[in-house]
């Protein structure tokens, strides 16, 4: 039953064909197979799935389930989940236990779905490899000595494995697309305020927001259904009307502006990847859209810019993680000084550390006005650029890496060429757009992602164009040999 | 003069030097719940059980701001003549302290809700003052750490956490300790009208920080003091004096002011270091991605200006004119809205209004003092007060014995006309009743009566007491004397 996607299981749930009971047990055994090796969950919730799943029979028999009941789902481990360890990849918080749901945990359960665990990711989601994991990297399904990307690399290597059909993850410079990306998954990093933050472990408010990991567009639109919409507990969030995101799936494409960002194609991108993306390009002027050459011609600029930001906003952010009301707190401190410098030097991981620095750096007097207003200025630039491109046309689309899934090791020793990883995924987040990641091809057997861009809001419209692809092509369906 | 390297500092040298004071106000604003959550804000409760997951900075909460505060601080700017913005922001103060559950406080730096407004005082010499308000900006409040009683540890009780204050910062334009006050007490009467902070010093509801320095005459401005921890406004009075002294005594003497914040301390009656620059603060202000930045349309800002009530220095002009009160009687009356509307309800019945007035700071804010009760308090509503007053004015009743009944109407639910009736106090005015009780008491104090004749006026006082109490006190003061007066006088020559 793992190789259904999550609308394939709703009919079948729907059909009485399986029961949610039977899935639940099926994807525990799965995870409990396959997991000691993948590391993609940090905590599994075996007995809180099987109420979750016999709570989503119960409803099926009343004839009150939906289109998510008895779907079992894992979220990363960002989401604040009550009465269930939500560690956000830290040593600070490996004994927290969330007191509440957020928004979107709660949204997904009152729609039934059946919560399988918590997933692996970067520490504080800052990272591209989920290598700054303080439970180890997750590995990449695809190749056991690979990473699956990150910072939700433990969602995207969980659904790759098909632990999970679905998972959640949450994107601040690429977290979601770029693992999507590297664990052949769909990912949709929707508009920011799309999506409620409430209860989603802060990195860069400015920058995060969730977002699916899934198999399919259609997977991801039906879990967009229950996920977007406004949250009068997050004030960033958009009093914006949700459409149905599965009704429009089906558009034809006839007259769909595209225009590829050249500078998304230089020599940083690997020739295989540009292969990969111009052969997806000509399928989809088979599907009627027309192709456009544009230029985004600061986006050089966007990952120090990024790293300003989101570095400022992350040191602020991670203040709260003190010792004092929860959370890890050093043995024996001597003084108040003491408690703060050896909570947080043991608490945190390098990575991390050297973020809050660097935030902290920017924001001192006398370099705020250099960096934090400056890129504050440039991010502004950036948003033109955007609006500018989307008045010729209607969707972006590029790779969404410039190289398929690396070693495991391989970067984690130099953070520039890290950063670099998300090169193209970086600006969507700057400019608060809507952008996901499809299966385009593999490369000596690793998976290559294209991602679409949209204007702010236009989800629906990204899903369809995926959609649409997704059913010429069949790179979506491939399963990593040894999950099958 | 200077051998032995100190001086002590004498009136002269204070004389030369001129004091520059700003104050900080930090208002704590009268909403239900706190600046950015749900929680209740009353004063009081248990530790930590008005402080809920956003308060205590759980991991993924978000702030939501509270429109009534962002309201109460429009009506502030408003009353003060200030600028409004069309965008207001929220900022980032970030530093570690157990107090602070965020690890930053949100607060307003750039783009305040309230800037370059105007509060006019009215000095003990009469003169008005207008003094510059820099700027008013909503932020919340920090915990309260508990120290007292424990050993070896400290406790944190958050429930002041999340609280919203409006902290109101002066230009240094403020040239003694008694102006600081005045301009205290001027700030503390607005607020109170507008009904956004209860005005409770005690409690930490109205809260002060000065900033002083002292210059020479026409020179350039000296290095400032932060002095905290005033909460009271003769504290307030007594630091700054203490702290200009001191900054004199040095200057005097060749030394430097060092830029600190100082502690004063009530008991010792002095300020003492709290912290230097050296160890400032970076607080790496910056604005809060978490909260949009807020739109002010001029629609609401004008909706909110006809919700202001009339402002302390209008009524104070007012009852002057209205009333024919002096500005100190304006002044006390109008110090409380519900003071000043208790003296417009009484006069309203047609009681003269400097009777009204003394008696409302006389006899009744005594009574309510003693009581510890406030005026809205009072068992005396404002119409039988003014029947007691009206028996004054129309001669019923003598002041002394009105000031008896004042007592029984404390304590009873009867009317003052019930009261004069069974008790039989009305006042006697029929003038051959009192040339009868006159002629009597003359006639039992011969031998007065011939010393007073003789030339010894101070006995006049006598004969009225003895009058008075043979009368009960029911007599007619002015009457009595005109009465008094004439009997005396007619044998005199």
């Amino acid at each position: 039953m793992h190789h259904y996607t999550l609308s394939e299981l709703s009919v079948a749930l729907k059909n009485k064909i399986i029961s949610s009971k039977e899935l639940a047990l099926h994807f525990l055994a799965r995870i409990e197979k396959y997991d000691p090796d993948l590391n993609s969950f940090i905590t599994i919730t075996a007995e809180h799935a099987r109420q979750q799943a016999d709570i989503a029979d119960e409803k099926y028999k009343k004839g009150t389930a939906g289109p998510l009941t008895g779907i079992p789902i894992a979220h990363k481990d960002i989401f604040c989940t009550k009465g269930i360890k939500t560690s956000c990849g830290s040593k600070m918080l490996d004994n927290f236990i969330a007191p509440y749901d957020a928004s979107l945990v709660n949204a997904l359960s009152q729609a039934g779905t059946v919560l399988l665990g918590k997933t692996n990711m970067d520490e504080f989601a800052m990272g591209s490899s989920n290598e700054t994991s303080f439970y180890g990297p997750s590995k990449n399904p695809w190749d056991l000595t690979r990473v699956p990307g990150g910072s939700s690399g433990g969602s995207s290597a969980a659904v790759a494995a098909r632990l999970v059909p679905v998972a959640t993850g949450s994107d601040t410079g690429g977290s979601i697309r770029q693992p999507a990306a590297l664990c052949n998954l769909t990912g949709l990093k929707p508009t920011y305020g799309r999506v409620s933050r409430y209860g989603m472990t802060a990195f860069a408010s400015s920058l995060d927001q969730a977002g699916p990991l899934a198999q399919t567009a259609e997977d991801a639109a039906l879990l967009m259904n229950v996920m977007a919409g406004f949250d009068e507990k997050d004030s960033t969030s958009i009093n914006e009307p949700v459409p149905d995101y599965t009704h429009s799936l089906n558009d034809a494409l006839q007259g769909l502006e595209i225009g590829l960002p050249k500078e998304y194609f230089s020599a940083d991108l690997d020739p295989n990847i540009a292969t990969c993306i111009e052969t997806a390009v000509k399928q989809y002027e088979r599907l009627g859209a027309r192709i456009n050459t544009i230029s985004l011609p600061n986006c050089h600029l966007v990952v120090p810019l990024y790293h300003i930001i989101a570095s400022a906003e992350c040191s602020s952010n991670l203040a709260r993680y003190d010792g004092i009301r929860y959370g890890y707190r050093c043995t024996n401190p001597l003084d108040l000084l003491d408690l703060y410098e050896r909570t947080r030097g043991e608490g945190f991981g390098t990575e991390v550390k050297r973020r809050l620095l660097m935030g902290t750096y920017v924001l001192s007097a006398g370099y705020y006005d250099a960096y934090y207003v400056k890129a504050q200025k440039i991010r502004s630039l950036i948003i033109q650029e955007f609006k500018q491109a989307f008045q010729k046309v209607d969707i972006l689309l590029g790779p969404s890496t410039p190289d398929t899934a690396f070693k495991l090791g391989d970067k984690n020793k130099d953070p520039i060429s890290m950063y670099l990883s998300d090169i193209y995924t970086i600006a969507v987040n700057l400019a608060g757009l809507p952008a996901l990641s499809i299966p385009a091809g593999f490369i000596n057997g690793l998976p290559v992602g294209m991602q679409l861009i949209g204007p702010p809001f236009t989800e629906a419209k990204l899903l369809n164009t995926a959609h649409r692809y997704q059913q010429i092509t069949d790179w979506h369906k491939k399963l990593p040999e040894n999950y099958k | 003069m200077f051998d032995n390297g100190k001086r002590t500092i004498v009136d002269k040298d204070v004389v030369q030097w001129e004091p520059v004071i700003g104050l900080e106000v930090h208002v704590q604003l009268l909403t239900q719940s706190k600046l950015f959550s749900g929680a209740a804000t009353a004063y009081g409760a248990d530790p930590n059980t008005q402080a809920c997951l956003i308060d205590l900075a759980f991991p993924g909460v978000l702030p939501v701001l509270n429109a009534e505060a962002v309201n109460m601080a429009i009506k502030f700017g408003l009353s003060i003549e200030a600028d409004i913005p069309d965008c207001s922001i929220f900022a980032r103060k970030n530093y570690f302290y157990p107090d602070l559950p965020k690890g930053y406080q949100i607060s307003q730096y750039e783009s305040p809700i309230v800037s370059r407004g105007r509060l006019d005082i009215v000095l003990e010499n009469g003169q008005h003052k207008s003094v510059r308000i820099t700027r008013a900006h909503l932020e919340e409040d920090a915990g309260k750490l508990l120290h007292e009683g424990l050993e070896n540890m400290s406790c944190i009780d958050l429930n002041r956490a999340g609280v919203p204050l409006l902290e109101i910062v002066s230009e240094p334009d403020l040239a003694s300790p008694k102006e600081a006050v005045v301009y205290l007490k001027t700030l503390h009467t607005l607020v109170r009208y507008l009904e956004i902070c209860d005005g409770n010093l005690q409690e930490g509801s109205f809260r002060c920080d000065a900033n002083v320095s002292v210059r020479k005459k026409d020179q350039q401005l000296g290095t400032r003091v932060e002095v905290k921890n005033l909460n009271s406004f003769r504290f307030v009075e007594k630091a700054i004096h203490y702290e200009i002294k001191r900054q004199i005594q040095i200057l005097e003497n060749g030394g430097r002011i060092n830029q600190e914040t100082r502690l004063y301390d009530s008991d010792k009656q002095e300020t003492r270091p709290l912290r230097d620059k050296e160890d400032a603060n970076d607080y790496r202000y910056f604005p809060d991605p978490d909260l949009r930045p807020v739109i002010l349309t001029r629609e609401h800002i004008e909706t909110l200006r006809k919700t202001l009530p009339e402002l302390p220095h209008k009524k104070n002009q007012r009852f002057q004119e209205d009333y024919g009160l002096s500005h100190y009687d304006a002044s006390l009356l109008t110090s409380h809205w519900k003071l000043a509307d208790y003296f417009e309800s009484v006069v309203k019945h047609k009681v003269p209004a400097k009777l009204a007035a003394n008696w409302i700071m006389g006899e009744l804010s005594a009574a309510l003092n003693k009581a510890g009760l406030n005026i809205e308090q009072s068992p005396l509503s404002p119409l039988r007060f003014a029947t007691l007053l009206q028996r004054v004015a129309d001669n019923t009743i003598s002041n002394n014995i009105a000031k008896d009944i004042f007592e029984m109407l404390w304590a009873t639910e009867k009317t003052v006309d019930e009261i004069i009736q069974t008790q039989d106090l009305q006042q006697v005015t029929d003038k051959t009743a009192i040339v009868q009780i006159i002629d009597a008491v003359l006639a039992a104090n011969p031998q007065q009566l011939a010393e007073y004749r003789a030339g010894k006026d101070k006995l006049y006082g006598f004969f009225v007491g003895q009058i008075m109490k043979a009368s009960n006190g029911k007599l007619n003061p002015q009457q009595l004397h005109n009465l008094l007066k004439e009997k005396l006088d007619a044998c005199k020559e």
